[in-house]
């Protein structure tokens, strides 16, 4: 069908020449991921505290929040679309919903994980409670809250490329052009992109997560 | 609101669910398609693409994950698995395979899902096998049994409920999936929601979010009723637990 021009998947002509929308597309990714997951984080935070401070709340909170999990990526872009419309701010509002359970979860598994006896310790030490949640809950639930950020971060990554279906999908725009026009390297170009981001995303929270836990670098790594 | 009605306009339609033409379409080879145009054509194929994924992925998952948990080596590879599967977008594996010789259409879609499928399989068979307390195989092994009968009558019903709860996220994950397949002309119910973005018919958009959700949450409690179902009675509070 089509003419034996040359299709490679790997081409640095391509990366040379389309650079300008490269780069583009890629710092729109990056910030999109930041931003849902900068905002998922400030929304799990006080939910995952009130989830665990009033009993009655944990199974509503956590339940919903699975719920709003299973719902397919392309539905609940289309879901918010009527309402708010064809790119950022969908693709963003998705974005968060997603992050958010993860983070939920992960919040409250690390908070109520946290060792009775050093809570003791802490109130006989005389410790307010919101003392205790900064200096003691918080920096004891690290590893868990670590882990959760590493897979909410990732997930978004990848989910941001679904955004196409709304005109903002950051490097998935790029891959669905490629598609339409059958040029393998920008899908490949792009893909790749996406892994690395996602990969140098995680490489940094660890990283951070390391600088934040001297205590933890001792023993085994979290 | 207006987006409400039309959406429910869409679905309370009759012939929006049966087709202009019924449920399949003759193709120029003398084979046949799903309709294109009826929710109903669109949902079965949706769920056989679907099971093809699952299907496929299990296939391979499970007795992998299985031996690998059995013989308690290769931990490190399943986790780097679903590690790496988490940062791989779906739409650049649906992207790649359409573009490269394997075509575009709903087999590239069922190979990128049946990949996305495999990692909650395998890593549950794996931890379910692994997990098993040391102490009941080592009591079956001094009962007289072999490595075959300890792996088959001892460890597999003992993480049944794990297996299960794998292939249970495999597939109300793998139905959340198949709709991308719109986007790189495959069928199933994202169909309906490509076609509304396009025209500009949100009411439609709505219904086929409203579809594709209810299918996803559907499968996910038949399957958490199959794995109840499966699950031997003395474990079914632990079930309860890993779920």
């Amino acid at each position: 069908m089509r003419s034996a021009a040359p299709n490679p998947w790997l081409s640095w002509r391509y990366v040379e020449s389309n650079w300008a929308e490269i780069s583009h597309q890629l710092s729109i990714h990056t910030t999109l991921t930041l931003e849902a997951v900068a905002i998922a984080l400030a929304i799990a935070f006080p939910l995952a505290v009130l989830a665990r401070n009033i009993r009655w709340l944990t199974r509503p909170i956590l339940g919903t929040a699975s719920v709003l999990y299973t719902i397919p990526s392309l539905a609940l872009f289309a879901l918010l679309a009527p309402f708010t419309g064809i790119g950022r701010t969908t693709v963003l509002i998705g974005l968060v919903t997603y992050a958010l359970l993860v983070l939920v979860r992960n919040i409250l598994t690390g908070l109520e994980g946290v060792d009775p006896d050093i809570i003791d310790a802490a109130r006989g030490l005389g410790y307010s409670r919101r003392k205790m949640l900064f200096a003691v809950e918080i920096p004891n639930a690290l590893p868990s809250i670590v882990a959760g950020l590493r897979i909410a971060t990732v997930t978004t990554v990848a989910l941001v490329t679904v955004g196409v279906v709304v005109g903002y999908g950051g490097l998935g725009q790029l891959m669905f052009l490629g598609f339409q026009s059958s040029y393998r390297a920008q899908i490949a170009t792009s893909s790749l992109l996406c892994v690395a981001l996602a990969l140098v995303l995680d490489l940094t929270i660890v990283a951070a997560a390391r600088a934040a836990m001297p205590w933890a670098r001792r023993g085994r790594s979290a | 609101m207006s987006m409400w009605a039309d959406a429910w306009d869409y679905v309370s339609t009759g012939v929006n669910w049966k087709g202009e033409n019924g449920l399949t379409r003759p193709t120029f080879d003398g084979g046949w398609k799903f309709a294109q145009d009826s929710i109903a054509a669109l949902t079965i194929e949706h769920l056989y693409m679907s099971a093809a994924a699952v299907i496929t992925a299990a296939a391979i998952a499970l007795p992998l994950g299985m031996a690998l948990g059995h013989a308690r080596r290769g931990g490190g590879l399943t986790v780097v698995l679903s590690n790496v599967s988490r940062a791989m977008p779906t739409l650049a594996l649906l992207t790649l395979f359409a573009a490269s010789s394997i075509g575009f259409g709903n087999r590239a879609v069922i190979i990128a899902a049946a990949i996305f499928a495999f990692p909650p399989i395998l890593t549950n068979a794996y931890t379910g096998m692994a997990n098993v307390d040391a102490d009941v195989t080592e009591a079956a092994v001094g009962q007289g049994l072999t490595r075959l009968q300890v792996a088959v009558r001892v460890e597999l019903p003992l993480s049944w409920p794990l297996i299960a709860s794998g292939l249970r996220t495999s597939a109300a994950q793998t139905v959340a999936t198949v709709p991308l397949a719109a986007l790189v002309a495959g069928g199933g119910l994202g169909v309906i929601i490509n076609t509304g973005l396009a025209t500009q018919r949100y009411g439609q958009v709505l219904a086929g979010g409203v579809l594709v959700a209810a299918l996803t949450l559907a499968v996910d409690a038949a399957m958490g009723a199959l794995q109840r179902r499966l699950t031997p009675l003395p474990l079914r509070v632990g079930a309860r637990a890993v779920a």
